[in-house]
């Protein structure tokens, strides 16, 4: 039985519909849901890092726009929900744009750190200028469609699950397509790359555009799920929650970034007896991983997996 | 006339690479860049496939300057080039490599991509059997599925070149491509450019130390030193020339 | 005037901090190319093991200083052995995901231990703020200015008359070159993650009697250091010495005259400038950038 994306799809969907008949406590889809609003930041960094080979320590920055913005305007402008997401999106996208043309030159640890920076650049502008400054606000609609408001935890896991796996597809889609692969030359040479071609700046840009999409949805979803978000929640530890998700899970591998995702978020409810050490943890289940599982759970059971099969 | 390379100057950081290098390239020849070590072959090869461009001089393709402008600008014109230290993407396989070659020749960007519209399905079906004639061309179809990384120097090689012909060029620029190749390798790569002049009316650009496969198949050379050109003519012209000779004393025996 | 001198003084004061943490950014980047981002915890280490000592096992001044440098040194130690040399391809992602790795583990060792609150010892002289031109300034902020600019003066000389400084240089521009040429490498990275984390700590053990230490000042101490690196070109002591005074300046002044929640924000935003017109920094200089390997 050979292992395809399109199997795997199908596998995904089934277990994402029959999850919540079997665990159907608000509490185990209120944890799922979390989950689903994490994968959608992991795929998106899992694009840029794993295919694209850019590094980005700064997703929570793009992942507090989405959420801000689409708050905003949904509680002080009356905006539908839907159109706020997407505005989220747009300006995200074009923080995107600002920051990737000059910071695409550079390269490795330069890059790695101008993201860093952008991310607590947006950190310091919420928690001064946000409304509520680090307290926060609240009151932030929940997401409706049609009329028909997502408020019950069944609606909101269906809602977000659906989100990931329509992105997951087109992200996909994606990955095995031109574009893709131009990406993917990209990672393994630049030089070649545009020798064949490509236009890196752009598709360089591209990529990063992509991700902090992908990030913004998922920080309009958690504002409208949450219904109450302040700065705390959009700091560098968000962004190295989301690269853990993404190097546990495996970096070359949008699975993975599912499934990184997913054990991230579960983390703190297996770790809930020993709040003290849950930073210690994090950060050894983040050394452990790099230093042994480099390139991610998933790549290497499918590894296992292929050659078996071969066998 | 394919390739005019007039007064080409270039300098990095007070080290003079290239010192008004002036030749033609004619339409349909093989034409040679020989020369000691570090006498500016990449160099040149580097400028003309766009990677920077010159201090001073022009570059002109078949009409059209092309200095100064980037290496997939370039590449769409018609010129595409292997590399001295082979550039394959090893984490993709043989035909994804060949596949990329295609995308200077295809458009469907991110969105008909992500959403798969039925003009993107179409191009990508073209590309796939585009690609797969091209990998019977150099005869590697047997290598499909791999990863690119795992194939030995030689097909390393023809992969490198069956990736440029992808890209339909009309001029090639080949950097060193018999560099790590054994005696009957050689002789194979020698046969292979060969028809690649005859077979597809290709112009070629041949960066190479390797003597007896520059005389063997070369229309017409061009001798560098030191960054400055000191010969220019026929195998026969240039194996008698004191200058050539002169430049390589010192040099290994090829 | 007075106010004016007030805030170039504390600016002064956390900017030695900043131009210590900058330096040793710099002493690991000369010997290894790696840009290490818990830099920032040999502080916060320093500091709350100095309280450690001199106030919780009551050991005398001195020898709590000693204690709480070696330490940090030790530490610097391990996380060279347990983190840095396993990895045989030192892919560059892979190199900043580590250090960022291990910040969060000695983050959540601090806090275990420590828990989240301030700590505070006396300072290193008793007695009254010295009063200059109107500006209250404390005894112990001269004793970071002090210190900082002693630690400096020994890391030039270090790095650029000594030949441990310089086999050290070496090793960062080409590590082929440097074991040819007979210097013991991974000795020299070592050292440099040592001496790195020992001048971490003598910078938070200096300033922990004015601006107090908590288990998570570390990343923020980190980021503003390596913009005092970066903004003298990443390599060169001199610069970053400058620029982490210059952030602390203008920090400073940011809080005292426009509003002190931006302070944070200067110090990124001065990195950013720089990193997107000016990447070898105001004293570096591009070729060299190009040149290093990375």
């Amino acid at each position: 039985m050979r292992i395809t994306n399109k199997r795997i799809f199908l596998v995904a969907s089934l277990i994402v519909l029959i999850f919540p008949f079997i665990f159907d406590s608000a509490y185990t889809l209120s944890i799922a849901t979390f989950a689903g609003i994490n994968c959608l930041s992991a795929m998106g960094l899992c694009i840029l890092m794993g295919y694209a080979g850019q590094a980005s320590l700064g997703q929570a920055g793009f992942y507090g726009i989405g959420a801000y913005v689409s708050a905003i305007l949904s509680l002080n402008y009356g905006f539908p929900v839907v159109f706020s997401t997407l505005i989220g999106c747009v300006v995200s996208a074009l923080a995107a744009v600002l920051l990737a043309i000059p910071a695409l030159r550079l390269k490795g640890h330069y890059l790695a750190v101008a993201t860093l920076g952008f991310g607590e650049i947006i950190h310091v502008v919420l928690n001064e200028w946000g409304p509520g400054g680090p307290s926060g606000f609240g009151d932030i609609p929940k997401f409706y469609l049609f009329g028909y408001v997502f408020n019950t935890p069944l609606s909101y896991y269906f809602l977000i699950w659906a989100v990931v796996m329509t992105l997951m597809a087109f992200s996909l889609n994606l990955i095995n397509s031109r574009f893709g692969r131009a990406l993917r030359s990209m990672h393994d040479s630049e030089t070649a790359s545009s020798a064949m071609g490509v236009d890196v700046p752009s598709l360089k840009i591209k990529a990063f555009v992509l991700s902090a999409v992908y990030a913004a949805t998922a920080g309009a979803f958690y504002a409208h799920y949450v219904t109450f978000i302040s700065p705390s929640s959009f700091s560098l530890f968000q962004s190295v929650l989301v690269l853990m998700m993404v190097v546990v899970g495996g970096i070359t591998n949008l699975w993975g970034a599912v499934v990184g995702a997913i054990m991230i978020t579960l983390l703190p409810e297996a770790l809930r007896e020993f709040k003290e050490y849950d930073i210690l943890v994090y950060g050894l289940i983040l050394i452990l991983s790099l230093l042994f599982f480099n390139k991610g759970l998933v790549p290497i059971i499918l590894e296992r997996l292929q050659k078996g099969h071969r066998a | 006339m394919s390739l005019e390379i007039r007064d080409i100057t270039k300098t990095f950081g007070g080290l003079v690479a290239l010192e008004d290098i002036s030749f033609d390239i004619p339409s349909g020849l093989i034409k040679a860049l020989i020369g000691p070590n570090g006498a500016g072959k990449t160099t040149l090869l580097n400028i003309i496939s766009g990677i920077y461009p010159p201090d001073k001089g022009s570059v002109t393709y078949r009409g059209r300057p092309v200095h100064g402008l980037s290496p997939s600008e370039i590449a769409r014109l018609g010129i595409s080039r292997t590399f001295q230290h082979v550039e394959l993407f090893g984490n993709m396989t043989v035909l994804e490599n060949i596949m990329v070659g295609r995308h200077v020749r295809t458009k469907a960007g991110l969105i008909a991509c992500g959403l798969r519209l039925p003009s993107a399905r179409k191009e990508e079906a073209e590309i796939r059997r585009q690609s797969e004639e091209v990998l019977h061309y150099i005869g590697l179809s047997h290598r499909r599925d791999e990863k690119a990384s795992s194939l030995p120097i030689g097909e390393e090689r023809i992969l490198e070149i069956g990736r440029a012909l992808a890209t339909e060029p009309t001029l090639l620029l080949l950097d060193e491509p018999a560099s790590g190749l054994n005696e009957a390798e050689t002789i194979e790569l020698s046969k292979f450019i060969k028809r690649l002049r005859d077979e597809r009316s290709l112009t070629i650009l041949l960066v190479e130390h390797d003597m007896r496969l520059v005389m063997d198949i070369s229309d017409e050379i061009v001798v560098l030193d030191f960054g400055k050109m000191i010969a220019e003519g026929s195998p026969e012209e240039i194996q008698n020339n004191k200058l050539v000779i002169d430049a390589y004393l010192g040099e290994d025996d090829q | 005037m007075s106010v004016f001198l007030q805030f170039l003084f504390s600016g002064l004061t956390i900017g030695a901090v900043y131009a210590m943490v900058g330096l040793g950014f710099n002493i690991i980047y000369n010997a290894t190319s790696i840009i290490n981002l818990a830099q920032g915890e040999f502080v916060v280490i320093g500091g709350l093991l100095m309280w450690f000592f001199s106030e919780s096992l009551r050991l005398p001044f001195l020898l709590s200083i000693v204690l709480a440098i070696t330490f940090t040194g030790l530490i610097g130690l391990l996380m060279e052995r347990l983190t840095i040399r396993p990895i045989k391809k030192k892919d560059l992602l892979l190199m900043i995901m580590i250090t960022i790795a291990v910040s969060i583990v000695l983050r959540g060792i601090l806090m275990f231990k420590f828990g989240k609150d301030p700590y505070n010892y006396s300072p290193f002289t008793e007695g009254d703020p010295i009063n200059i031109y109107g500006a209250y300034i404390q005894q112990q902020t001269l004793w970071v200015i002090g210190i900082t600019t002693l630690c400096i003066i020994l890391m030039y000389l270090f790095f650029n008359k000594t030949m441990l400084g310089k086999a050290m240089k070496a090793c960062a521009v080409d590590p082929t070159a440097a074991r040819i040429a007979g210097i013991n490498v991974e000795r020299m990275v070592m050292i440099s993650f040592v001496m790195s984390a020992m001048m971490g700590a003598v910078a938070g053990i200096a300033v922990t009697p004015i601006t107090l230490m908590e288990y998570d000042r570390g990343p923020m101490l980190a980021v503003k250091g390596f913009c005092a690196a970066i903004m003298g070109g990443l390599g060169r002591g001199r610069g970053s010495v400058i620029g982490g005074f210059i952030i602390g300046i203008l920090e400073s002044m940011t809080a005292g005259y426009i509003h002190s929640g931006a302070k944070d924000a200067v110090a990124l935003i001065i990195m950013l400038v720089i990193l997107f017109f000016r990447p070898a920094g105001i004293f570096g200089s591009k070729t060299i950038i190009d040149l290093r390997r990375f």
